[in-house]
C-alpha cells in the first residue's frame, strides 16, 4: 500500500482523499517514511513529518465533517528551502542563515497550506539558488536518483531546485515547490524526468522568498505530470499586495481548461536555439517534440529570436548585480551567522561573517555584481545588459505575432556526474542557455519529460508562452506528455 | 536683482560665498515609506520596526501612497515640475543602521523636478530685495536607523525605529550668497512645508536636517571647490556652518592651501566643522533601479487631488492680507509666518466679523492688532494664571465686538480678557457685572457735565474766550465724575455742544 501511495501524484492523492479511497494521514505517513528512507539522496535540509501529519489530520477531519476540501487537500509536498516557513529553519542552503527560523510564512507556502497541502520538509538547493547542479549548497550535494547506464557515478539533479527535482523523481514527494531565476525549475526538471513550470513573472508572490535576483525570481511547481503542475500552480499563484511586482490578475482555472487538442494553434521553432555543440540526442528530441505537437493538431512554424546569443551574458550581469545588493542584508547584525573576532570592529565583523557564511559561488556572483554596478563600469555592463533584456523581450513579442507557443530543448545536455563542471563556472552557466531568455522576458515556460537518451538519462522539452498565457504552455505540455508516454522512473538504489 | 553684499574680507581681498542646501524633511505620515510600521517619535528603541524595516529574508518594500502624495503636494507648493514617471534606485553601502545594506532613494528619475521659492527682502539681514532661490529637485527616500554608542563598553546598539521613515530630500541650486539668505531659505522652506502639512518642520526632533554645501570665490570668478557639512539641525547652526566654513576656506586658500571636496561634520559645542571623509574615501554607492519596485506612474486623478488639497500658500496669503484685508506689511508678514498664527487669526477674524455684522476687511486691522500685540501681551502678563483653554475665538470676538461698538474701552478690553483667561467667564457678563463698560448714556453724562460747568464758571469763561487747552480739563473732570467709564467720544461731543 505504502509503495502504491508514493507512486501517486497530486491529482490522484487529492481525488483519492476526497473520495475516501485512502486517508490523508495514510498518504502523509507513506511519504514521511519514503523521505526517511532516502536520506542518502540528501534532498532535504530538514524534514518536517509532524507538519505533514498535522495538515493531513486537519484534512481528514474536515472531510469527516463533510466540509469542502481545498485543491491540494491531503497532498504532502516538499518546500524548497528558499521559502520562509514559520518556525521552521529557512537557510537558502547557506551557512549564513543556518538556524534561522522565520517568524513569518511566505505567501506561496501559506497559499499551499490554505489549499490543504502539508509539508514533508525543506528541500536542499544550490546556495541562494545560485547554481545549476546543486553542488553549491552548504548542506552538501543533492544526489539524483538517476544513474547513467553502466555507471555508478552520482549524477547531478540539476539546480538550483535540485532537492525538489530529486524528491519528486525519487517518489519521496508527489510534488515540490521550485523557484526559477534563470532556469532553476526547468533545468532540474529536465535532468530528472519530471515537469516544472515557471509562470509569468508576478504570478506567484515573492514575499517571503529569499531573494536572489528580484526582477527574475519566480516560484513554480515541480511534479510528475502537467495536470499536477496546473493544480499546484493554481494554488500557489495570486495577487499579493505585499509584493509590488505581483500581478493584480485573477488566477485562471488552468486545471479545468487543460486541453491537448492543439488544432488551430501554431508552435514556433526558434532557429537561433540550434547552437553549435548541442547534443545530437537533444536535437533529435526536439524533432520528436515537433512531431508530437503536429500530431496534436498544431502547425509548426519557424520563428526567429535574433538576440538569443546575448541573453546568457546579459543574464550574468543583471542577476549578479541584483544579487550583490539583495545579499547585503546578510551582515551578521540582526540574524543568522555572526563572526566577531576578538577586538573586531564593524567592518571586520562584516568581512569575517560573510567570509565564513557565504559559499564560493555566492561570493563569485556578489563580486561580479558589485563590479558591473561600480562607477565607471555601470553603463558598459548594467545599462547594456538592460538594453539586451529589452531586445530579448522584443524578440519574443515579435515571434509571438506568428505563433502561440514556442518549443525548444530545455537544456543543451542531459544530466552530468557531480563534480564534472565544478571547476569550470562558464561551462556550468551554459547549462541555462535555453532557459535564460524566457526568464529575462518574464514569460511562462515549462519543461516536460520527452524521452531517455542512449545513457538512460531523461531529456526535457521546453515550452515558452506569451505573458499571462500559462494555459497554452500547459496545453502543449499535455499534448507532449500524452504522446511521449514517459513512464521511466529511476530504479531505487538508495 | 541686487546681489548680496556679504563678503569674507581676506588678506587678498573680498571673497564671495556660494551656498547650496540639501534639506532632508521627514514626511508627515502614520506609516513608513515602504512598510506598515509606525513613525511615532520617542517610542522605546526597536518598537516601531516591521519585518521589512529589519530586512528579514524575503521581505519586500511596498510604496506608501500617502508619502508620495505629500512629496507631490510639496513639489506643487514650490511650483515645481512633477514627474509623472519616476523610479526608485538602491544606494548600496554597508552600515549597521542600514539593515538592507542599501537605502531606497531616487537618483536617476526623481519624483519632483525644477522649482523655486522666494525669500523676502530683509534690509537688516542684508537681503535688499526679494530673491528667488532655485530648487533642483525633490526626491523621496528612506531614513536610516540610529546607532547608540553609549549603552555598552565595547558594543554599539542599533535602534531601527527611524529606519525606513520617508524623507524628502529637497535640493537647492547654489543660489545663496550669505548666511542670512541661507537662514531665510530654510525658514521659508519650513513655513511652506508646514503650510502644506507634508513635514512638521520640527528641527529639534530631527524632522528637518540640512546638508550645507559651501564654497568661496572672488566675485565674478568660477565656483570654487565645495565642502558638504552633514546633518545640521537648526537655522542658527546652518548659518554658523556657513560662516565658519567660508572663513576657513578663505584662510586655507590664502595661506597657499586648496579646498578639498569632502564631507564634514559640525561640532555644535565649538561651532566648528571637521573632516569626516574625503572624496577619495567616498563610497561607490552602486546605484541601480530597485528591482523590487515598479516605476511610479502618477495618474491625472491623483495629481488633481494633490493640487486641490493644497492650502493657500504663504506668499499668496500674505498678499491677500495686505490687498484684500488692508493690513500693514508688518502685520501681514507676522500673521502668515506660522501656521498656528494665521489659523488663530483667521478663526478670530471670521468670528469677530460675524459678531459685529461687518465685512472681514472692516474689522481686520483691530483683529490683527489684537492677535499680534494685545492678546499676547495679556497672556504674557498673566503667566501661569492664564488658562489657555479659555482663549477661545468666541470670547475674544465678543470682546472685540464690544470694543467696536464703543461699549468698552481698550483698557477695559484688556481687563475683561484677563478675567476671561483666569476664569473662563463670559466677556459680556464680566463687562456687565464688573462695571467694565463705558457709559454712552447721554443723560448721565449730560448731568455730570452740567454739574461741572456749574462748579467751574470761571474756567468756562476762559475757554469761551479762546483758551482751547482747557477742553482737556473738562474731559478729565467728566471722566473722573463718571469714574472713567464714560465713552470718550460721547463725552467729547456733549462737551463741545454745551461749552459752545
Amino acid at each position: 500500500m505504502t509503495n502504491e501511495l508514493t507512486n501517486l501524484g497530486v491529482k490522484a492523492i487529492r481525488d483519492g482523499v476526497a473520495s475516501g479511497t485512502f486517508t490523508a494521514r495514510e498518504v502523509a505517513e507513506a511519504f514521511n517514511a519514503a523521505v526517511a528512507d532516502a536520506a542518502s539522496l540528501n534532498a532535504f535540509i530538514v524534514t518536517t513529518p509532524d507538519h505533514a501529519l498535522a495538515a493531513a489530520d486537519s484534512v481528514d477531519a474536515a472531510r469527516a465533517r463533510g466540509e469542502a476540501l481545498g485543491t491540494m487537500a491531503g497532498v504532502p509536498i516538499g518546500m524548497k528551502d528558499l521559502f520562509a516557513t514559520h518556525g521552521v529553519q529557512t537557510t537558502a542552503a547557506s551557512h549564513i542563515l543556518e538556524g534561522f527560523k522565520p517568524q513569518y510564512e511566505s505567501t506561496v507556502s501559506q497559499n499551499l497550506w490554505d489549499a490543504g497541502a502539508g509539508m514533508l520538509g525543506k528541500l536542499n538547493l544550490d546556495q541562494f539558488a545560485m547554481g545549476s547542479s546543486n553542488e553549491t549548497s552548504y548542506f552538501g550535494n543533492v544526489i539524483s536518483p538517476w544513474k547513467k547506464a553502466g555507471s555508478n557515478a552520482a549524477m547531478s539533479p540539476g539546480g538550483s531546485s535540485g532537492g525538489s527535482s530529486t524528491a519528486v523523481a525519487a517518489r519521496i514527494a508527489p510534488a515540490a515547490t521550485g523557484t526559477d531565476t534563470g532556469g532553476s525549475i526547468r533545468q532540474p526538471a529536465a535532468f530528472t524526468g519530471i515537469c516544472g513550470i515557471k509562470p509569468t513573472y508576478g504570478r506567484c508572490s515573492r514575499w517571503g522568498v529569499v531573494a536572489f535576483a528580484s526582477s527574475l525570481d519566480q516560484a513554480g511547481p515541480m511534479a510528475r505530470s502537467v495536470e499536477d503542475c496546473a493544480i499546484m500552480l493554481e494554488a500557489m499563484a495570486g495577487f499579493d499586495p505585499k509584493d509590488a511586482t505581483s500581478l493584480d490578475l485573477p488566477v485562471p482555472g488552468w486545471e479545468a481548461a487543460l486541453s491537448a487538442d492543439l488544432r488551430g494553434k501554431k508552435v514556433g521553432i526558434p532557429r537561433e536555439y540550434r547552437m553549435d555543440g548541442t547534443d545530437e540526442e537533444i536535437l533529435a528530441s526536439w524533432e520528436q517534440g515537433k512531431a508530437w505537437l503536429r500530431d496534436a493538431g498544431a502547425e509548426i512554424v519557424d520563428v526567429s529570436l535574433p538576440h538569443t546569443k546575448y541573453a546568457l551574458p546579459a543574464y550574468y550581469i543583471v542577476a549578479p548585480a541584483e544579487a550583490s545588493s539583495n545579499l547585503a542584508r546578510y551582515d551578521g547584525v540582526r540574524y543568522g551567522l555572526r563572526d566577531l573576532p576578538d577586538g573586531a570592529g564593524l567592518q571586520d565583523m562584516y568581512a569575517a561573517t560573510r567570509e565564513a557564511g557565504l559559499g564560493d559561488e555566492v561570493k563569485r556572483r556578489i563580486l561580479m555584481g558589485t563590479y558591473v554596478l561600480s562607477a565607471g563600469f555601470y553603463d558598459a555592463y548594467y545599462t547594456q545588459a538592460q538594453k539586451v533584456r529589452t531586445l530579448v523581450s522584443r524578440d519574443f513579442t515579435e515571434a509571438f505575432a506568428q505563433c502561440d507557443v514556442i518549443l525548444a530543448p530545455t537544456t543543451p545536455t542531459a544530466s552530468f556526474p557531480l563534480g564534472d563542471k565544478t571547476d569550470d563556472p562558464l561551462a556550468m552557466y551554459l547549462n541555462d542557455v535555453f532557459a535564460v531568455p524566457a526568464s529575462l522576458a518574464g514569460l511562462p515556460a515549462m519543461s516536460v519529460p520527452a524521452l531517455l537518451n542512449s545513457d538512460g538519462l531523461p531529456l526535457g522539452l521546453q515550452l515558452v508562452g506569451k505573458a499571462f498565457d500559462e494555459q497554452s504552455v500547459l496545453d502543449a505540455g499535455l499534448a507532449i506528455q500524452q504522446r511521449a508516454g514517459f513512464v521511466a522512473k529511476p530504479e531505487k538504489w538508495w | 536683482m541686487t546681489e548680496s553684499t556679504y563678503r569674507i574680507h581676506g588678506a587678498t581681498g573680498e571673497w564671495e560665498v556660494v551656498i547650496g542646501l540639501e534639506v532632508h524633511a521627514q514626511v508627515t505620515s502614520n506609516a513608513k515609506l515602504f512598510s506598515g510600521a509606525s513613525t511615532a517619535f520617542g517610542s522605546e528603541p526597536n518598537c516601531n520596526v516591521s519585518l521589512v524595516d529589519a530586512a528579514m529574508p524575503g521581505m519586500l518594500p511596498v510604496p506608501n501612497r500617502e508619502c508620495i502624495r505629500q512629496a507631490v503636494r510639496t513639489g506643487m507648493a514650490i511650483e515645481a515640475q512633477i514627474n509623472r514617471w519616476s523610479r526608485f534606485d538602491r544606494k548600496n553601502y554597508f552600515y549597521a543602521d542600514l539593515p538592507q545594506g542599501y537605502q531606497i532613494s531616487q537618483l536617476y528619475h526623481p519624483l519632483v523636478g525644477e522649482g523655486s521659492l522666494t525669500i523676502e527682502a530683509d534690509e537688516k539681514a542684508g537681503i535688499p530685495e526679494d530673491k528667488v532661490i532655485g530648487i533642483e529637485r525633490i526626491h523621496v527616500e528612506q531614513d536610516a536607523g540610529k546607532l547608540m554608542h553609549d549603552q555598552h563598553p565595547t558594543m554599539s546598539y542599533v535602534d531601527l525605529n527611524r529606519c525606513g521613515v520617508a524623507l524628502m530630500e529637497i535640493v537647492s541650486r547654489p543660489d545663496m550668497r550669505s548666511p542670512a539668505e541661507a537662514g531665510a531659505y530654510v525658514r521659508k522652506l519650513r513655513t511652506i512645508l508646514r503650510y502644506v502639512g507634508s513635514c512638521d518642520g520640527n528641527m529639534e526632533e530631527g524632522s528637518m536636517r540640512a546638508d550645507v554645501n559651501v564654497s568661496v570665490r572672488k566675485p565674478g570668478e568660477e565656483f570654487g571647490t565645495r565642502t558638504e557639512t552633514k546633518n545640521v539641525n537648526s537655522v542658527r547652526f546652518v548659518m554658523q556652518v556657513i560662516e565658519y566654513e567660508a572663513n576657513r576656506q578663505v584662510e586655507l586658500i590664502e595661506s597657499g592651501g586648496t579646498v578639498v571636496q569632502e564631507t564634514r561634520l559640525f561640532d555644535v559645542a565649538s561651532g566648528t566643522t571637521r573632516s569626516m571623509r574625503s572624496k577619495e574615501d567616498a563610497h561607490d554607492y552602486r546605484y541601480f533601479p530597485d528591482p523590487d519596485l515598479l516605476p511610479l506612474e502618477l495618474e491625472d486623478s491623483f495629481l488633481d487631488e494633490c493640487r486641490a488639497s493644497l492650502p493657500e500658500l504663504p506668499d499668496a496669503k500674505r498678499a491677500r492680507y495686505e490687498v484684500d484685508l488692508g493690513l500693514t506689511e508688518y502685520n501681514a508678514r507676522e500673521l502668515t509666518a506660522e501656521v498656528e498664527t494665521f489659523a488663530r487669526f483667521e478663526t478670530l477674524l471670521a468670528a469677530t466679523a460675524k459678531a459685529i455684522g461687518k465685512a472681514e476687511r472692516d474689522v481686520a486691522t483691530p483683529v490683527a492688532n489684537w492677535s499680534l500685540s494685545v492678546a499676547p501681551g495679556v497672556i504674557k502678563s498673566l503667566g501661569d494664571e492664564a488658562d489657555p483653554a479659555n482663549a477661545t475665538a468666541a470670547a475674544q470676538a465678543s470682546i472685540l465686538a464690544m470694543a467696536d461698538k464703543g461699549e468698552i474701552s481698550g483698557g477695559q478690553a484688556k481687563e475683561i480678557y484677563e478675567l476671561v483667561l483666569r476664569t473662563g467667564r463670559d466677556p459680556q457678563e464680566i463687562a456687565d457685572t464688573e462695571g467694565l463698560k463705558q457709559v454712552s448714556d447721554t443723560g448721565a453724562i449730560e448731568a455730570a457735565i452740567d454739574t461741572i460747568i456749574a462748579a467751574n464758571t470761571d474756567k468756562v469763561e476762559e475757554y469761551r474766550s479762546g483758551k482751547d487747552k482747557l477742553f482737556g480739563f473738562f474731559v478729565g473732570q467728566t471722566m473722573k465724575a463718571m469714574q472713567g467709564k464714560a465713552n470718550p467720544g460721547v463725552v467729547n461731543e456733549l462737551l463741545k455742544d454745551k461749552l459752545g
